[in-house]
């Protein structure tokens, strides 16, 4: 089998992997960062959501020979350990932007990408047209757009801290 | 109200874990010398199994097993069952079909497992499904429950695929109100059918120990101790006290993780087999065709009505498809959780509903959020709705001189309403949605090119579920009653072991939320302990919006005899007579001094027992109740949609959405206001998005999320949600209960506004543009001339 190196929340990774072994399946199974989900075999519901060199991308949908070199940012990886939340983690907590939480660590992921695309002050229509890439089935939308808005704020004031990557 | 107390808007608990990626999902529990199952399905809507060939498979890398039907029924493994009975107007029981979890001689959907794999890994299961050999005799297939009774007879039991022919109400009474009417309104009514679609994709490993001969499962349900009942008792895989089911964090269930499914019993039987624990992780493409779908009826409708819009009777047949088997509860809930919320919150004098219960080649049909009651509401929400305009009434003003208006109110279909205030969730939306502005705005829309409209559903429910002597009068198998355990630890922090499940509900907020008003004690200091048959003792899981109504009354009662010993050891603590102990805001007092012992002391005292004989009061401090309710609860409300629609592409766009709603009691009203929302989207998916489509030959046309259309976050508008506020008298916090109200309410309400922007009562859901564009094609020559 292949072997792939990356960074992974700052640290260096090393793995032998199958040529077919995606990247969800490498940071889930290979180096047991859960915290990225599966929801989907067709790239719909973004619960995959990871940054790829600083760039959101489906993790379910990307090779792990891919990203050799790259560096990935998951979930795990926004908040210090022991440290503050991320301010958009925080958003999301504040605003009740999630029920389940399956859907939440893409969702999070996705709303990082688009405050880096769009910027800090983030209108209704603007969050909702760019969340096209993620479903959830439990909040109707309605606190996560909230809690999207929020967070870009937040993130201006906190300097915009965009995690270890 | 503290700030933690009841009444509050307390951050969650659980959130922590969630956002930093923390949660523990059935797929993220990792065991020792896990290997992986594969199934392979049937491609085929009604066939025979001729010949399985295996030896291809079992030589391919990394195959332990190959394992079909045939051993499992080797092995003596029980079917899967439905647990509740209902009985044909005949008096003949349900025609319930055998499903075994591995068809062995006939398959009777696509997706109906026939052989599972178990290799090393999920890519090596994989390679070896495909080296499977199935022969197939492929039978004509039915898929339309309308012309199912004519259609290939599917179960040997079950002549005219007909599962039960079942009434409800006074016919005869119904046909003499009729006849007496100066208006009838009719109506053909197709409630479509939808996969639930819970994000976090269904999950079982099984892991045997050969020392012990323990089995456990981990999984993805809303009921576990349900789930360890029905595989021990009735599949037989073992002694329930040899059977250890735990939910950890689930991702989202509607409804779709109450069942007891064919790739859990695989799981655990195969585990003891190959004595190595076994996962199944579904595929979203594998979920459409194995998750138990929703609703899927044909109905007609009628209403009749006397010369003031006085509401007289109401006549209701509907064909219910309930799939290729019977799953856990689909019984139940086009019969007793639909027919019997036919009422609405109207005094309707006479109703009789027919259902005819049938079996088709596609995947069994089951509870989804609702149940039964967002069909019942969406016939009475547009029956009331047509009636008004074709009397050229208004539609707020007909229900209004409809409503029930005192109570207790005992409807002709068993239901005993025991509070609500209609009128004034009515008004509360009307002056909220602006109604009194809405012919401004539908000018402004005629000015733009658009078309208006504006839609109301005054919706009931029945939860709290349930009463275990009225279900079980009604043939539920099991009682709906709920438990709770309330430990006090010597430090004072309490842990309280709930029979309930949270699958996104935020019980460990809500829970402790009523603990820490209750004893005084801080939020942080209050533990939800849930989803595990080893901690808790039983329970009857989380589904028709009860977990508030049934379960938090459990800890209430478990509370109750907690502050009761609490006071006897303060009595000995503070040598006074326990008569005279005052327990008030985390502190025992002396009635009339200054005495007083902090709860902390009043703990470590029960447990050191150094203040009393053990004769006279046992240490320790723990208690457990469980909770049967004295009724239903019945959650009601309105909800308002304006929608505007496009002439010339059909497509119906929402523009304001209102929820008025009266769910009794709230305890955090941040997380019932989610929920709220969270149905309506649902709802909504279903007016305007989502559709189960099958082909004659009983494919899965719509079988991934590229084909089947789930609410994406541009699709919804941002909702505008009130409540107005009766206390349950049936339980005693007042709660009615809010996880349903939504997805109940809101169909009609989309259906209802679509079709007074577009002048044409003809329109069926999904109200897709196309669906509207079609209608308003067909409408427009009409209304011209």
């Amino acid at each position: 089998m292949p072997a792939v190196s990356m960074t992974v929340n700052g640290k260096a990774v090393t793995g032998d992997v199958e040529a077919r072994t995606l990247l969800v399946q490498f940071l889930r199974e290979n180096l047991r960062l859960t915290g990225t989900h599966v929801g989907c075999d067709t790239s719909q519901c973004g619960a995959c959501v990871v940054h790829i060199d600083g760039i959101a991308a489906k993790s379910c949908t990307t090779l792990a020979l891919q990203c050799e070199g790259a560096k990935i940012t998951t979930i795990e990886g926004l908040a210090e350990p022991n440290g503050p939340l991320h301010p958009m983690q925080e958003a999301f907590r504040e605003n009740h932007g999630l029920q389940c939480g399956f859907c939440t660590p893409g969702m999070i992921m996705a709303a990082l990408d688009i405050v880096r695309r769009r910027g800090h002050d983030l209108d209704e229509h603007t969050i909702r047209e760019q969340l096209d890439g993620n479903i959830c089935r439990c909040t109707g939308y309605h606190n996560i757009v909230k809690a999207i808005a929020a967070g870009a704020k937040a993130m201006a004031k906190d300097g915009s801290r965009q995690a270890a990557e | 109200m503290s700030a933690t107390g009841i009444g509050a808007a307390v951050r969650r608990k659980e959130d922590l874990r969630f956002v930093t990626g923390k949660g523990q999902y059935t797929d993220d529990v990792i065991r020792p010398g896990e290997t992986r199952a594969v199934f392979v399905r049937s491609p085929h809507a009604h066939a025979k199994i001729k010949s399985i060939d295996i030896s291809a498979a079992k030589t391919m890398p990394g195959v332990i097993a190959v394992l079909t039907g045939k051993e499992l029924a080797g092995d003596k493994i029980g079917n899967l069952i439905c647990g509740w009975m209902i009985h044909s107007k005949d008096g003949t029981p349900m025609k319930m079909a055998p499903h075994p979890a591995l068809a062995a001689e006939t398959v009777c959907h696509v997706g109906d497992p026939v052989v599972v794999v178990i290799a090393e890994t999920q890519a090596q299961g994989r390679d070896a499904a495909e080296k499977v050999k199935i022969d197939y005799q492929v039978l004509p297939a039915i898929v339309d429950p309308a012309k199912a009774k004519s259609g290939p007879q599917i179960h040997d039991v079950a002549p005219k695929n007909t599962i039960y022919e079942w009434s409800l109400g006074d016919a005869k009474a119904v046909d003499a109100a009729f006849a007496t009417a100066k208006h009838v309104t009719q109506l053909d009514i197709v409630n479509n059918r939808l996969v639930p679609n819970a994000i976090e994709p269904r999950v079982a490993l099984a892991e045997y120990d050969a020392g012990t001969d323990q089995l456990t499962l981990w999984n993805t349900t809303q009921n576990p101790h349900v789930s360890r009942l029905v595989i021990a008792a009735f599949v037989g895989m073992a002694p329930e006290h040899k059977l250890r089911v735990i939910a950890p964090d689930v991702g989202g269930g509607f409804g779709s993780k109450i069942f007891i499914y064919p790739e859990e019993v695989v799981c655990l039987w195969a585990a003891r087999k190959v004595g190595r624990p076994v996962k199944w992780t579904a595929d979203r493409s594998e979920s459409f065709v194995t998750d138990a779908h929703g609703r899927d009826h044909v109905t007609h409708a009628e209403l009749a009505l006397d010369v003031n819009g006085k509401m007289l009777a109401m006549r209701v047949r509907t064909i219910a498809n309930l799939g290729a088997y019977m799953s856990t509860f689909s019984s139940s809930v086009p019969t007793y959780l639909y027919a019997t919320l036919l009422s609405g919150q109207y005094d309707i004098p006479h109703i009789y509903c027919e259902v005819d219960a049938v079996y088709t080649n596609t995947v069994p049909v089951d509870a989804y959020r609702g149940a039964g009651r967002p069909e019942a509401t969406f016939v009475v929400e547009r029956l009331v709705e047509v009636a008004a305009r074709q009397m050229g009434i208004d539609p707020a003003d007909l229900r209004k001189r409809n409503f029930i208006k005192s109570f207790p109110h005992q409807t002709p279909v068993i239901m005993a309403y025991d509070a609500g205030d209609y009128n004034a969730s009515l008004k509360k939306a009307l002056d909220l949605a602006d109604v009194k502005g809405f012919n401004k705005r539908k000018r402004e829309s005629t000015r733009n090119g658009k078309l208006r409209g504006i839609g109301y559903s005054t919706y009931i429910e029945a939860c709290g579920i349930a009463p275990s002597q009225a279900v079980g009068s009604l043939g539920c198998g099991v009682g709906l009653w709920e438990s709770a355990e309330v430990r006090v630890n010597p430090t004072g922090s309490v842990e309280v072991l709930t029979g309930t499940h949270a699958h996104g509900q935020g019980h460990e907020t809500t829970f402790a939320q009523l603990v820490s008003e209750r004893l005084g004690i801080p939020f942080e200091n209050v533990s939800i302990v849930h989803g595990d048959t080893d901690k808790v003792q039983f329970g009857m899981g989380t589904y028709g919006s009860r977990s508030g109504a049934v379960g938090m009354s459990a800890i209430v009662k478990a509370l109750d005899k907690i502050e009761a010993k609490a006071k006897k050891v303060a009595a000995h603590m503070l040598e006074a007579a326990e008569g005279d102990i005052v327990f008030k805001d985390g502190k025992f007092t002396v009635a009339g001094t200054d005495k007083s012992a902090a709860w902390g002391d009043v703990s470590l005292n029960a447990y050191i027992a150094h203040k009393f004989a053990g004769q006279e009061l046992e240490p320790g401090l723990k208690e457990t109740s469980f909770y049967d309710p004295t009724n239903f609860t019945f959650p009601a409300g309105c909800h308002i949609c304006e929608v505007e629609v496009d002439r010339d592409t059909g497509k119906a766009e929402i523009v304001n959405w209102t929820a008025v709603d009266d769910f009794g009691t709230v305890i955090n009203p941040m997380i019932v206001e989610g929920q709220v929302h969270g149905g309506i989207a649902q709802g909504i998916g279903q007016a305007l998005l989502e559709n189960v489509v099958y082909d004659k030959d009983g494919q899965l046309v719509s079988g991934s999320l590229m084909d089947y259309s789930m609410p994406h976050a541009h699709d919804l508008p941002s909702f505008q949600v009130g409540l107005t506020e009766t206390k349950s008298p049936s339980n005693p916090l007042g709660i009615k209960g809010c996880g349903e109200a939504g997805a109940i309410a809101a169909p009609a309400a989309v259906i209802n506004a679509i079709t007074d922007a577009i002048g044409t009562e003809e329109l069926t859901m999904p109200a897709t543009a196309q669906a509207v564009w079609t209608a308003l094609k067909v409408a427009q020559p009409r209304q011209a001339a």
